[in-house]
């Protein structure tokens, strides 16, 4: 499956230069490369797999304008990590479970979660946690690599039920394999061998720390061997590469052949072009330099040019495809900005019942709300 | 040497929000003593995700101010390993939401090896820990649970509320000799400024401080609480001729029971005022303790003003949890009209 890595140039990011075993498929404008085998997948696979990528595109744009505009709270982009995002999304199957972080909006929409959905939170509502009983995703993590373990326990379940036709993908970052967590979580994943991938979203940075003050290994997928599972890098902003890979380890994740074992590691070797957050500004530890060498193997572009080599798009169907994405962006957006909540939010779901001294609390306060108005709650911020 | 350092009202004093204390403070201690050392997610060359450590890598390098892997065990794990070799280290958390994978190297180890080894080793060193919401922050980001390190013995505990305190409180938490967390309520990091003195100096972790004084009754508070909790007992001054003395306690453990007793001696009423959730809470130790110290001065039940029994929501109802001047003015009244 691995192949050498085709690149030589100087321009090429280091990480994806130096690589000896990087999965490719597309070259950095989205031409086959020689001696790779492109995936065996439809003309409305692919399609779909570019729509997808394309709307995580204009998603993010969007969002991180209106948070600039004060109409979201803070926002993690993914532009550059869109393409592995959903490519690993729709590698699974619809019974599969997907393990997102706070920077997964596009691979939960790929994996069934609505657009509406990921904006509600960022409104501030918890409402977009919420997850539909036919959608198998998890809301999102925020502290870093918890869901290594448990990803590896629901995949353990399904193993000891015997459910091995349902995989689970867990997504996690670079920064992640510091924790102690992810650790724990490889370690029982290799020794109970359960249907799990694990996708490191190795975008070179967790905020302002590079990966090389992560680990002094030498790339991320090789610290699979010392758990006893498989470990793969691939080019993350390859879209068809990162499909590839991914389909291959949750097929052998349900049905490993002899000898071969069921979790994977893979590493998608890709780069976050933006701040960490709306909150960050990267131009305090990082050179602008390194983002343009990055910027040229954008997924978007490569996806695009590989489809219409391939005569599968062409630029009427290019327009139409951003026409719907951009109504579909501000549909999403005007619903979300419909949602409300009632402070009574507060003390449902804490408990299956409200305990009697939480709907005290609750009364407590909207006696204080029939009393005063609105704005007298907000004093607090002042 | 603080960047951001505005007003100079006077050469000795400069005029600093209460995260530039924090960072003044560190700086200060950096330069008087080489073996402070600053580590943590962040802090080096981007200056914390507040801006606490702004400018401290510049200044002191990447030995002094150390952006480490991205493990808070790890972290902690390795002060306590660091402070056995006479360093004075300075660990960020950078969130208190996001402390919990150290919470075994704190209570288990920071917290004890001084009883442990009864007496022959210790731990110093200086836990800092953004906490506390009302800032929009994201799932995580704005916890306030305290309690979990009150009750860890071993450990201080200190939460200042003035960038004066912040940095004299700073001070005597890196010269103790004993693990402190030191929580700061990052709702007020940059809410307002104040002289603070540009040479060293302490604020002593035995004391609460009186922001307030009155006779009707004793409201103790600490951390981005003490502003309500201010407004509050001057609203009601002008509006019920109702005089609340407004107690802040900086160190929340040890507490200093006898500040807090003997305003109670005096006023004979007591509300608590934290952003923590009710149950639990500080603010239970708080009201046993002024029973035990001092019942027979008891005039009303005493009441507990604080967050739900219920996660920190999004921001779009942080306003509702936390509490307000208004909650906290109604929750005095129904103590002092008993
Ligand atoms: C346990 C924990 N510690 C600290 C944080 C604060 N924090 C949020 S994101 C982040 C960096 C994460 O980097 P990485 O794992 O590489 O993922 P990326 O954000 O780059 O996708 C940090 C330190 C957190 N969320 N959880």
């Amino acid at each position: 499956m691995n192949m050498k890595n085709e690149a030589g140039s100087k321009d090429v990011p280091a990480a994806v230069r130096e690589d000896s075993e990087l999965v490719q498929i597309l070259d950095a404008e989205g031409n086959v490369l020689p001696q790779a085998s492109v995936p065996d997948i439809s003309d409305r696979q692919l399609l779909e797999l570019y729509e997808t990528i394309k709307l995580a595109r204009h998603f993010d744009q969007r969002a991180i304008s209106f948070q600039r505009q004060g109409r979201l709270a803070t926002y993690a982009p993914m532009t550059g990590q869109e393409g592995s995002q959903v490519a690993t999304s729709l590698a699974l199957a619809e019974q599969d479970w997907l393990f997102p972080t706070y920077r997964e909006h596009a691979a939960k929409y790929a994996h069934g979660m609505d657009l509406v959905s990921l904006f509600e939170p960022l409104r501030g509502y918890r409402d977009g946690y919420a997850i539909p009983d036919d959608v198998n995703v998890m809301p999102e993590y925020i502290p870093i690599a918890t869901q290594v373990p448990q990803a590896m326990g629901m995949a353990w379940g399904h193993k000891l039920q015997g459910k091995t036709d349902t995989a689970v993908l867990c997504h996690l970052g670079d920064g992640a394999t510091s924790e102690g967590d992810f650790h724990e979580g490889l370690n029982f994943a290799g020794v109970f061998d359960v249907p799990a991938v694990f996708v490191c979203n190795n975008n070179q940075w967790a905020i302002s720390v590079p990966r090389e003050r992560q680990t002094a290994s030498e790339t991320i997928a090789e610290k699979a061997q010392a758990y006893g599972i498989d470990g793969v890098r691939v080019d993350g902003l390859d879209p068809l590469a990162v499909y590839k890979v991914a389909s291959e380890a949750l097929a052998k994740a349900r049905n490993p052949g002899p000898g071969e074992r069921r979790p994977t590691l893979i590493e998608s070797v890709q780069y976050r072009f933006g701040a960490h957050t709306t909150a960050d500004d990267p131009s305090v530890y990082r050179d602008e330099s390194e983002e343009e060498a990055w910027r040229d193997r954008d997924p978007v572009d490569r996806i695009e040019t590989y489809l219409y080599n391939e005569g599968i798009l062409d630029s009427a169907l290019e327009s139409e495809i951003q026409d719907s994405i951009e109504q579909e962006v501000s549909e999403a957006i005007e619903t979300a900005e419909q949602t409300e909540a009632s402070p009574d939010n507060i003390v449902e779901h804490v408990y299956e019942d409200v305990p009697a001294r939480l709907e005290e609390q609750r009364d407590e306060l909207n006696r204080l709300r029939e009393k005063y108005d609105e704005g007298a709650f907000s004093e607090v911020l002042e | 040497m603080s960047s951001t350092a505005s007003t100079q009202t006077q050469q000795n004093a400069q005029s600093l929000t209460l995260v530039e204390a924090i960072q003044d403070g560190l700086y200060t201690e950096m330069a008087q003593d080489d073996s402070v050392v600053v580590l943590g997610e962040d802090v080096g060359k981007n200056g914390g995700v507040f801006r606490a450590t702004d400018q401290l890598y510049e200044e002191f390098g990447e030995d002094r101010v150390i952006d480490t892997p991205l493990a808070e065990a790890g972290i902690i794990g390795a002060s306590i390993g660091l402070a056995q070799t006479g360093m004075k280290p300075v660990p960020e958390m950078q969130f208190m939401g996001f402390m919990y994978p150290a919470f075994d190297q704190i209570v288990s180890h920071a917290a004890r090896l001084r009883s442990r080894s009864q007496g022959q080793y210790s731990v110093p060193m200086v836990i800092r820990a953004p906490y506390g919401g009302g800032i929009r922050a994201p799932e995580h980001h704005s916890e306030s649970k305290e309690a979990f390190f009150v009750h860890e013995p071993g450990l201080k505990v200190v939460s200042p509320s003035t960038p004066y305190d912040a940095k004299g409180l700073l001070a005597a938490s890196i010269h103790d000799p004993d693990p402190v967390i030191f929580l700061e309520p990052k709702l007020i990091y940059r809410a307002f400024r104040e002289d603070v003195p540009t040479k060293p100096y302490e604020v002593s972790l035995n004391e609460a401080a009186i922001r307030r004084e009155g006779s009707d009754i004793s409201v103790y508070t600490w951390g981005a609480m003490t502003r309500p909790a201010l407004i509050a007992a001057e609203n009601l001054h002008q509006s019920h001729d109702i005089d609340v003395e407004v107690i802040d306690l900086r160190t929340l453990s040890p507490l200093d029971i006898e500040t807090i007793t003997e305003s109670f001696k005096k006023t004979g009423r007591a509300a608590i005022v934290h952003e923590a959730p009710k149950t639990g809470g500080l603010g239970a130790e708080i009201a046993t303790t002024i029973q035990e110290e001092a019942l027979v001065h008891q005039e009303a039940p005493i009441k507990r003003i604080a967050g739900f029994d219920a996660p920190m929501p999004l921001h779009s109802l942080e306003d509702y949890y936390l509490p307000q001047a208004v909650r906290i003015q109604d929750g005095i009244r129904e103590t002092v009209d008993f």
